[in-house]
């Protein structure tokens, strides 16, 4: 990596503001009620936090909006708007016979919109499969619901890499699957390598973090409401949609929001199940870093993916304004 | 028959998560080195496992920083956390929105974002940037399990406490604290797995000198996994297992005697 390193020093002294403004809050907070106040306890995490979070992501959007020469520039962004920017950029530089070496760089859209419709599809195969799960959970007839938490949660406990690797002993040419099918007469499949093998690993992956939020939410639930809607004389499919799934709808908000967001990035399951025939969003951003070590440009995807992700999270807040849905367990 | 649909939707869905697990325990105990095919039972991965140097390292770097950052974080968010709930509501708002900030920032943006801030400090990436990352990335989760336990607190107990002549350290040890501590349990849990499970955080922190279990199975996806790994994870799986078992055990006696 040879990025220039060195800050400009307006930024160095941002640093050093922020530092300072800290330190007096914190000597007016204790002189004002002569000893420590409680809130004083959090000082070692706000310290903590904006080291470790704010001054990252501040860095993040400088690199984002700088060329490598550290110079103010929104290259990075056109660069990504336009698909052809770069090439005809290199095109102008490097003349027509290296037509071939400029192919690459030229696909951001399209792996946006591809891990979007990805990550889209895999939500909603989620929460059909997730929902009727969840709630036959929360059924009080079943009483085992408990235990099915934890038999949900017992999978999670394995690395999820080598979870990832083990369907490949089940997809792959060779594998069980098809091992199964041959001997039971039928030609085998292609199973691997494809979009729906990465779909298959990222349902796979995602689906407790939508079952519990909702599950949760509908523990919640008072059974009172059920048996009120039923003495009023609605039948079980109107109860559901009346009282029952308007009041789940918090968890299924926050299982979309827990499901939808790591999918959009997910840089580890394309690349097994995928077999490098698919890319998405988040092998582009490691792509960007680590392999071309174009910091820049890596920076302002990071960058256009966070201001993605914060949008789509404000919409769910609007369906959810209370923010109840469940949390994760 | 709409039990029986019921149970066999949620046996289906049970068997779609478990049959990975079920393969991979399956591959550990097999005597050849092929993924696919059987042949013959055998315990020589478990052996050759604590022979192996690399993965002896990485199952260190993992559970070491695990314990480390679990408790790092347990300590700095349970503070935190009862600063947070002290404050008057303005202050309170900006920290819980650092606090969320982290959560929703996808795993990739976190590490890479933490990438540039070590190499541009100019530190060198490895076991001490891996362990600052996973503090980070846990701290957030210990103070959301923390904070509804400090909520549903009646907040008397604590000025009775003073009222009474405790000082706010012996109130907050003796009144504050036991009233916490499910949440901050809780947070350690939490705070433990998702440091044990995590890759992508790791995988931009570290350098390949470091590797924890993650990372090391990553570097070696491409080329074939070994047996050996299986056989470690289906070892850690089963340590899991029986922790659970205690520790629902003793969560189920005080439950009864209620």
């Amino acid at each position: 990596m040879n990025q220039s390193l060195s800050l400009p020093s307006w930024m160095l002294w941002l640093l050093g503001l922020f530092l300072l403004g800290f330190v007096l809050l914190a000597v007016y907070s204790v002189k004002r009620t002569n000893g420590i106040r409680r809130s004083f306890f959090a000082s070692p995490y706000s310290l903590w936090m904006v080291l470790f979070t704010i001054v990252p992501c501040v860095l993040i959007a400088y690199y984002a909006l700088t060329d490598a020469n550290g110079a103010f520039t929104l290259d990075n962004f056109r660069n990504f708007w336009d698909s052809n920017y770069s090439v005809n950029q290199l095109y102008t530089q490097m003349g027509p016979e290296y037509e071939v070496l400029i192919q690459r760089g030229t696909v951001n859209i399209g792996i946006l919109v591809y891990s979007l419709w990805m990550a889209l599809l895999c939500t909603i195969i989620c929460l059909v499969l997730g929902y009727p799960a969840a709630y036959f959970m929360a059924d009080r007839n079943i009483k085992i619901g408990s235990i099915l938490v934890v038999l949900f949660i017992i999978p999670m406990w394995m690395n999820f890499l080598l979870r990832t690797i083990a369907w490949m002993t089940l997809l792959e040419d060779q594998g069980l699957i098809n091992t199964l099918l041959k001997s039971l007469g039928f030609h085998s499949v292609q199973l691997m390598y494809n979009d729906r093998a990465v779909l298959l690993g990222m349902v796979y992956n995602f689906l407790p973090f939508m079952v519990f939020p909702i599950y949760t939410s509908l523990t919640k639930m008072d059974s009172k409401l059920l048996e009120a809607a039923q003495d009023l004389g609605a039948n079980h499919l109107h109860t559901f949609w009346r009282v029952t799934a308007p009041l789940s709808l918090p968890g299924v908000i926050s299982g979309i929001t827990m499901v939808f967001m790591p999918s959009v990035t997910t840089f580890f399951i394309p690349r097994i199940l995928g077999g490098g025939n698919t890319m998405m969003f988040g092998d582009l951003i490691e792509n960007r870093f680590l392999t071309e070590g174009n910091w820049n440009l890596g920076s302002a995807l990071s960058l256009i993916m966070m201001v993605l992700i914060l949008i789509s999270l404000s919409v769910l807040r609007k369906a959810d304004p209370e923010g109840e849905g469940g949390g994760m367990i | 028959m709409r039990k029986l649909v019921k149970r066999g939707y949620l046996a289906l869905i049970l068997l779609f998560l478990y049959i990975p697990i079920i393969v991979l325990i399956l591959q550990s105990f097999n005597a050849g080195k092929s993924r696919a095919k059987w042949e013959g039972f055998s315990l020589q991965w478990y052996s050759e496992l604590f022979k192996d140097q690399a993965i002896m390292k990485a199952l260190y770097v993992t559970l070491s920083i695990a314990v480390i950052a679990a408790i790092a974080a347990t300590v700095l968010g349970t503070l935190a956390a009862i600063g947070i709930h002290a404050m008057r509501k303005r202050p309170q708002a900006v920290m819980m929105t650092m606090t969320n900030l982290p959560m929703t920032m996808p795993d990739i943006v976190t590490g890479i974002s933490l990438m540039i801030l070590f190499t541009f400090s100019k530190i060198e990436r490895g076991y001490i940037t891996m362990l600052l990352a996973h503090i980070t990335f846990n701290t957030p989760y210990v103070i959301l399990s923390v904070l509804p336990k400090l909520k549903q607190m009646n907040k008397h107990t604590y000025e009775a406490a003073l009222d009474l002549g405790a000082s706010p350290t012996y109130a907050l040890v003796h009144v504050i604290l036991p009233e916490i501590s499910p949440g901050v349990i809780t947070g350690l849990l939490l705070a433990f797995t998702l440091s044990l499970d995590d890759f992508v955080i790791s995988y931009f922190t570290t350098s390949p000198m470091v590797q924890n279990l993650s990372t090391l199975i990553y570097s070696k996806a491409r080329i074939g996994i070994e047996p050996t790994l299986n056989a470690l994870s289906a070892l850690m799986f089963l340590a899991l297992l029986v922790l659970l078992l205690i520790v629902n055990r003793r969560a189920s006696k005080p439950a009864k005697a209620r």
